[in-house]
């Protein structure tokens, strides 16, 4: 017996008086319980992005080489050459994590495998943007511990390399980590697939996993605010089985590869309902399924938990009509359900049958982003603390008595120190494609029998788009294209996932305009299109909310691996040069915060413009053998990158010295954090040809210092041996975490 | 020479394997798929790293019961060469090919990393391209690679010289510290009685191209081929 629908049903279903009297109005009489429950899922923000749809639309989506259009399929696919196409994404799974980390986050690495594989790309690197409260609470270091921990797993076990990524400690954090994954896949350009359903009479099947209770209504847990009720949604969170997912991957690439259907889509958020309604929105066409034939893990589930289900490690695949056998014997080799539950219609319905009777009977397009979901543009309005700290005085800041006090902080503060204590739990090699895993400023993947290699970054620096949103998100497009320029490679394109608080307070829509229009000025500066991501609201709970954090994934390619430049000084007696102007700017600094506790100032500034030249710049240069090692400057400014320079291979620790005077304060100089610099080393041979180039291209760059054995020494204020920063930079996140040292 | 690479449902560096046999050795390489139980016509088998049936159990317990690995046993028992990887040494160790058993790194943590090998013994057709002493740096990548067997038996293969590999610091010191998972005696890799049949945690594979950052890990394939075409028996 279903429930009666009353306004207190459609409430809890989180949709609003309108959008109920906009589904009766839909199908012209009440919905059953049923499909009340496939309206909350699909026009939830999850599904629908009805609060960022339309500002979304306004980024730039196409470019040269780019093979899909950013919400057409699955994933974006970008062309490399040689018949090959590269497929990425990124995206959240940031309110499973918060109350399940391991689950939420294994998930989220499953899910956005499943995006890349169901495309026909085989999954070839995956990235992770993780964020978290303060590691002296012990609640950021369960959430971080139990993250890492089923990242780790579920990668490790599919055998997807783990290549990169960032983390970030912030008090914003505490209650709403953020956990962004990213999965980057290569196929052949022909054999390239669509998540479509059409053709009247194709058989629609349901593969992989059984269909369980797990994870009903995640898509409208996501939906909402953190809040102490969250812990009672933990039935919401997903349980992953990398290894089924492994032999899902198989399966899929073997009905693709054999050309036996029409499509397949991924069963993530909204399981089925999503699926059949957008292949058959997609396809123009209806589509028709039994819900007595899909695999079952409990006795009695009802038409709207199978309808709701989130079990992972599903798909739906629209075969070819004749070619029914062929596909469940691709299966059936890799022990997987194969069952056919439907089929496609000429109508434009998707219509459910359950135990002889119909229980929904949808219009499919209606349910679809870009149908007929609801599209709102919300209230905006610039909240007043960004004023205020767009006028905070550093001039009154006293200097720092001891910097090399100030350095060792900073390499040991936790947003810059070594990673390693994270991603030596990734396995980071299977494959046996690494050419540089994480660490550096880029992750290299060589392209197999090819010259080419892809890198592969994701970047946001979320202090600066709190201070300033527009100018954080171009900051955050132009770094992440700046790691990929350092290792060699053209930026090409570009997937996003925005992290945002309640988008119904003014405030954070303004913010979340801002930072997207920031993101497209940059991407069209940069020509870097946007090519697919995901949003993700309501990262608050009642105290306060995230950060504004637009991650960026940015894919870059190199032509030739002969081109791929590391970012550690190689042999004594290099010539150091510093690329970029060093301004007086210190707001949002990780100095300020870590040394004078404040987040406060404007974003440094940025020239699109001088970026663009910059980077054209060291690719030349490099393209043209002038540079031994080359490394963005970022969090700690010129001090730290100097001595990431220096420590870079742990094997090879080596030192420099470097000396210039310039009319600023001092600490700005050292640790502040301007934007569109690099420090490149470099044969003493090549001096004359690199300041000429520079010159040429009207670039400033001076020549600093020297590579030399052991020490860092920065004009006469900074001297430490190298390998004191270096066991600093190395063990600081393990003995947060109480790990010894080994 | 045709070298056999199993796969398990789970396995992910079977193909790594099968690369690594074609493209750098330039040898004869075939996958062999689980459900298969003929491995005749094959000169070594390689039982690959990854996560057999998902490894939810104890690593490699299930593995052991496929109807492959009832062949590869009386394979190895006829003296053919079978070299298992991190998972195929735990699955070596499960299917009584191979002495002791794997318990969890001593940090409880999956660790993947490039490591350092020293050579113990160049006596086997798996290392005879090294000398003892030579130092490899191979990665592991593994949650259970800490070597575990009584004190008596473990003395006992030292006794045979068939421990083969010890994890070592970068200049060949065999200490604690150069331990990454707490491994009796530092063991990496270790060999039977007849020298036959021989597992390791760490992957030879992974370090195999100078473009990865190591080509040390292609001696032991090319030492597996050296023992074949010199037709010296193991």
């Amino acid at each position: 017996m279903e429930p009666k629908i009353t306004p207190e049903l459609v409430a809890e279903h989180g949709l609003s008086p309108e959008e109920y009297e906009q589904i009766k109005s839909i199908l012209g009489r009440e919905p059953s319980f049923t499909e009340l429950g496939v309206f909350s899922v699909m026009w939830s923000e999850h599904c629908s992005y009805k609060n960022s749809i339309a500002l979304l639309k306004t980024l730039p989506r196409k470019g040269k080489g780019l093979l899909t259009e950013a919400g057409e399929e699955n994933a974006g696919a970008v062309d490399l050459g040689n018949g090959m196409a590269v497929v990425f994404k990124i995206e959240s799974h940031n309110h499973p994590t918060a109350i399940e980390p391991y689950q939420g986050a294994a998930t989220g690495v499953g899910g956005i495998l499943r995006d890349i594989f169901c495309m026909g790309a085989r999954p070839i690197a995956a990235l992770n943007s993780l964020r978290f409260g303060p590691l002296s609470e012990a609640r950021s270091r369960f959430l971080f511990d139990g993250s890492v921990r089923g990242i780790g797993d579920y990668g490790n076990s599919f055998g997807v390399p783990t290549v990169g990524g960032e983390v970030y400690f912030e008090d914003c954090y505490y209650a709403n980590p953020l956990i962004n994954a990213m999965a980057v896949g290569i196929c052949k350009t022909d054999r390239m697939a669509t998540a479509t359903a059409k053709g009247e009479g194709n058989p629609v099947f349901i593969v992989g996993s059984s269909t369980g209770r797990d994870g009903i209504h995640g898509a409208t847990f996501a939906s909402e605010e953190i809040s102490a009720k969250s812990e009672l949604k933990r039935p919401s969170v997903q349980i992953g089985d990398p290894f089924t997912e492994k032999l899902l991957m198989e399966a899929s690439l073997g009905i693709i590869k054999d050309d036996l259907i029409v499509g397949i889509q991924d069963m993530g958020a909204a399981g089925i309902t999503c699926c059949s309604s957008e292949m058959a929105a997609r396809g123009e066409s209806g589509i028709e399924i039994n819900l007595d034939l899909v695999p079952v893990r409990e006795d009695r589930m009802t038409a709207y938990e199978i309808m709701l289900s989130e079990s992972q490690e599903r798909m739906l695949v629209v075969g070819k009509k004749g070619k029914e056998k062929e596909i469940k014997e691709i299966f059936r080799k890799w022990d997987l359900n194969c069952v056919e539950m439907g089929k496609v219609t000429s109508g434009k319905n998707m219509k459910v049958w359950m135990g002889g009777k119909v229980v929904a009977d949808i219009p499919a397009d209606v349910l679809v982003l870009g149908g007929g979901a609801p599209i709102y543009t919300r209230e905006q309005r610039r909240p007043a603390y960004l004023d205020e700290a767009h006028r905070h005085d550093f001039s009154t800041l006293p200097l720092p008595p001891d910097y090399n006090d100030v350095l060792m902080k900073l390499v040991t503060s936790h947003n810059i120190a070594s990673k390693r204590w994270v991603f030596e739990q990734y396995d980071s090699m299977v494959r046996t494609n690494t050419v540089a895993g994480p660490g550096p400023d880029a992750a290299i993947i060589r392209i197999r029998h090819t010259s080419k290699a892809l890198a592969l970054a994701t970047d946001c620096n979320a202090r600066f788009c709190y201070l300033n949103p527009r100018i954080g998100a171009q900051i955050a497009v132009a770094e992440s294209a700046r790691n990929c320029v350092c290792s060699g490679a053209r930026p090409t394109a570009i997937t996003n996932c925005l992290n945002f608080g309640n988008p119904y307070k003014p405030e954070m829509y303004y913010m979340f305009s801002e930072a997207v229009a920031g993101m497209g000025e940059a991407c069209r500066v940069l020509e870097t299109p946007v090519t697919g991501g995901n949003v993700s609201f309501y990262n608050e709970d009642p105290e306060r909310a995230v950060y504004p954090t637009p991650t960026i994934g940015m894919l870059g390619i190199i032509d030739d691996i002969a081109h791929i430049t590391g970012s550690n000084f190689k042999s004594i007696g290099d010539v150091i040069a510093l690329v970029g102007t060093t301004k007086n700017e210190l707001g949002g600094s990780e100095y300020i915060k870590e040394i004078h506790d404040l987040v406060t100032g404007d974003a440094p500034s940025i020239d699109l413009d001088f970026e663009k030249r910059l980077q054209r710049f060291i690719l030349e240069a490099i393209k043209n053998d002038l540079v031994k090692s080359a490394h963005d400057i970022s969090e700690g400014g010129l001090a730290v990158a100097l001595a990431e320079c220096c420590f870079g291979d742990r094997e090879h620790l080596i030192g420099a010295k470097v000396s210039f005077q310039l009319d600023l304060r001092a600490d700005a100089l050292y640790f502040g954090e301007s934007q569109s610099r690099v420090i490149l080393s470099i044969a003493p041979a090549s001096k004359g040809s690199l300041t000429q180039l520079a010159a040429s291209m009207n670039v400033p760059l001076a020549l600093i210092g020297e590579v030399t054995s052991d020490r860092l020494q920065i004009n006469g204020d900074i001297d430490v041996p190298v390998v004191q920063l270096s066991d600093g930079f190395y063990d600081s996140i393990g003995k947060a975490m109480h790990q010894p040292t080994r | 020479m045709k070298f056999g690479v199993v796969t398990f449902p789970g396995s992910n560096c079977d193909y790594d394997s099968y690369m690594v046999v074609k493209d750098q050795l330039r040898n004869n390489v075939e996958f062999i798929w689980h459900k298969d139980s003929d491995v005749s016509g094959f000169d070594c088998i390689i039982l690959p790293g990854g996560f057999s049936y998902g490894d939810y159990l104890r690593t490699g317990a299930i593995a052991r019961y496929s109807p492959v690995m009832g062949s590869v046993i009386d394979y190895a028992n006829n003296g053919g060469l079978v070299i298992g990887i991190c998972n195929g040494f735990q699955i070596l160790l499960e299917s009584g090919l191979l002495p002791g058993a794997m318990l969890r790194n001593r940090s409880l943590q999956f660790i993947c990393k490039h490591v350092y090998l020293r050579c113990d013994n160049n006596e086997t057709p798996f290392s005879n391209r090294l000398s003892v002493g030579d130092v490899l740096k191979i990665p592991i990548a593994h949650t259970d690679g800490n070597y575990y067997w009584y004190q008596a038996d473990v003395d006992e293969l030292e006794r045979n010289r068939q421990v083969v590999f010890r994890y070592c610091t970068a200049t060949g010191e065999v200490t604690d510290k150069a331990n990454p998972n707490g491994s009796a005696n530092n063991i990496a890799g270790i060999c039977n009685k007849a020298r036959n049949v021989f597992g390791m945690m760490p992957h030879p594979e992974r370090a195999s191209e100078a473009l990865l950052g190591s080509a040390d890990g292609l001696a032991i394939f090319q030492s597996i081929v050296a023992n074949a075409t010199s037709g010296v028996t193991a």
